[in-house]
């Protein structure tokens, strides 16, 4: 009975893998996605810009952090989706799962570098530097930021898509193992080096005027990363498609 | 099965010795690295033995990088590696050969320079027993982590590059742990903090030992089809 | 208005901010929708240009119902 339901399980989990119900699915959930996107943000700008007080201790550079939090989270969102999607990838071979790992890639790494940006323009009038080897935060956002460059170049070189999905799905899961590492050897870095009292970029604590700015900026942002997500997935399709239809041609015309 | 990987790695020691290059070329790399240095931030005798432990970690990190493309390209190139993986020993085991047969060949050419170097940048005589401690400990690291890169771009056009920029990140906690630990004599840390980084690059290396042939081998199998 | 904009004197350092973080957004949705319009004209034109044997062959290929 249990085995049944497994099967069917999958069958049904394989039904909405199939490229091309994917291709359906994500044509009808896309504008719904944007629309709801698109509000989100425009509510979060306002609260985040407009209708909430500066901080007492940082004054109006705490609006810096409506962005810099949520393209934070979305950095390391995207790692994770990136590394679960290269699990999913070499285990069930499945087609999608590569797909989604390899469109995840320059969203996250364009998140990481806005996290990096935005913190910087943050920690200048706050740390008087623009740039703080003092932060573990900051610091492990630029490490985490490297292993997005060397996934999408792995990805760039390898020409034949099925070895380069293969190996970059390897680097993606040793990565996740190594992160955890890295930061903590990070951190460790820190505690050696700056014993002084440093200005943390989570700030002391967070008043409840900033959670809702924070919170529709955050699932902004994160449907965003979706809607991106999903636009990408499809080109992805469509190229892979490209590339069999090409080969087909060259097949057939090598048959005439 | 044991005797298989002794051959093999027997194989590649000869191969090393016989072949020079890689080794003595990374050894030749470190001992350019460090001599441009002074020149790069002055001959200043102080600040010289100040950043001499962090700068014999760093440049022996990039001489190691420079090697890492012998790992498995030329025998990828002339067919052996296919030949390998046809035969008894299981890929992880091939791994652990190779990266053995880099450690042994390259890591510790390296770690014996790293001292007579450090007579040059005139790191003070308390600091030697840590550093190379610490480089013993580490150097094994670079070699296990190094694999996985190797093996991702095995068969890559201008792979060596492409490995060294994947590896970097994987090499940042051996350099703050090993610097950490080397730095306990010179720098103002008690010795506390040196003794806890010795030991965290211990459990650094041993974890890295047992991820570079998991993950070698996977991606050895990636690109290898 | 203008207290708007001055952002407490730290007008410098907010702006650029969510300057950077429209750009990197606006980039990266121009970016994503002209590859997936430039990868759909091109199955057009490659489907058009084919046959429906060749086509069928791509469609098994790709593990795609072909329908």
């Amino acid at each position: 009975m249990a085995g049944m339901n497994m099967i069917s399980a999958a069958q049904r989990f394989h039904a909405y893998a199939n490229p091309a119900r994917f291709m359906a699915l994500s044509a009808r959930l896309l504008m719904p996605l944007a629309a709801l996107t698109a509000l989100l943000t425009g509510a979060g700008l306002w609260f985040a810009l407009a209708a909430s007080p500066p901080d007492y201790q940082q004054g109006e550079t705490v609006r810096i952090m409506y962005v810099h939090v949520p393209s934070a989270w979305l950095a390391m969102m995207g790692y994770g989706v990136m590394a679960v999607a290269s699990a999913v990838a070499l285990i069930f071979r499945h087609p999608l799962a590569d797909v989604c790992a390899k469109s995840a890639a320059p969203i996250g790494a364009a998140f990481t570098f806005l996290a990096l940006l935005t913190g910087s323009l943050w920690g200048a009038p706050m740390w008087g530097t623009w740039w703080e080897w003092g932060d573990a935060r900051l610091v492990s956002m630029l490490v985490l930021f490297f292993l997005y460059l060397g996934y999408m170049a792995l990805w760039a070189t390898i020409e034949e898509p099925v070895r380069a999905a293969r190996a970059a799905a390897v680097l993606a899961l040793v990565g996740s193992i190594n992160l955890p590492v890295i930061r903590y050897s990070v951190v460790w870095w820190n505690t050696l080096h700056q014993p002084a009292s440093v200005f943390r970029m989570d700030g002391p604590t967070i008043a409840p005027s900033m959670l809702l700015p924070l919170g529709l900026m955050g699932a902004g942002f994160t449907l965003l990363f979706v809607t991106l997500l999903l636009v990408r997935m499809r080109a992805e399709i469509l190229r892979r498609r490209v590339r069999n239809l090409r080969l087909a041609q060259a097949g057939g015309a090598g048959e005439v | 099965m044991t005797r298989a990987f002794f051959a093999l790695l027997a194989r590649d020691l000869r191969l090393a010795v016989r072949l020079g290059g890689g080794g003595g070329m990374a050894v030749f790399f470190f001992l350019v690295v460090i001599s441009l240095l002074p020149f790069g931030i002055g001959p200043d005798r102080e600040l010289l033995a100040k950043v001499a432990p962090g700068m014999l970690w760093v440049a022996l990190l990039l001489a190691a990088l420079l090697t890492l493309d012998r790992l498995f390209q030329a025998d990828y190139e002339d067919g052996s590696l296919d030949l390998l993986t046809m035969g008894l020993l299981p890929l992880e085991l091939i791994v652990v050969a190779k990266a053995l047969g880099h450690w042994l060949t390259t890591g510790l050419p390296l770690v014996v320079a790293a001292p007579l170097l450090g007579l040059m940048l005139n790191l003070p005589g308390e600091a030697y027993p840590p550093l190379i401690l610490a480089m013993l400990a580490g150097t094994p690291a670079l070699s296990f982590l190094g694999a996985i890169g190797a093996a991702l771009t095995v068969g890559v056009r201008r792979g060596g590059l492409l490995a060294s920029l994947l590896v970097m990140p994987f090499y940042v906690p051996v350099l703050i742990f090993g610097v950490g630990a080397a730095d306990a004599a010179t720098g103002g840390f008690a010795g506390e903090a040196g003794r806890q980084s010795l030991l965290l690059l211990g459990a650094v290396a041993l974890a890295s030992l047992v991820l570079g042939p998991l993950g070698g081998a996977a991606a050895l199998r990636a690109n290898l089809r | 208005m203008a207290e708007f904009f001055h952002m407490g004197g730290y007008a410098l350092f907010v702006w650029p901010a969510y300057g950077a973080a429209l750009l990197v957004a606006v980039a990266l949705i121009w970016q994503s929708i002209a590859d997936y319009r430039a990868q759909a004209r091109l199955v057009e034109t490659l489907e058009k240009a084919a046959g429906g044997r060749v086509r069928r062959a791509a469609h098994r290929q790709s593990g795609e119902d072909p329908s």
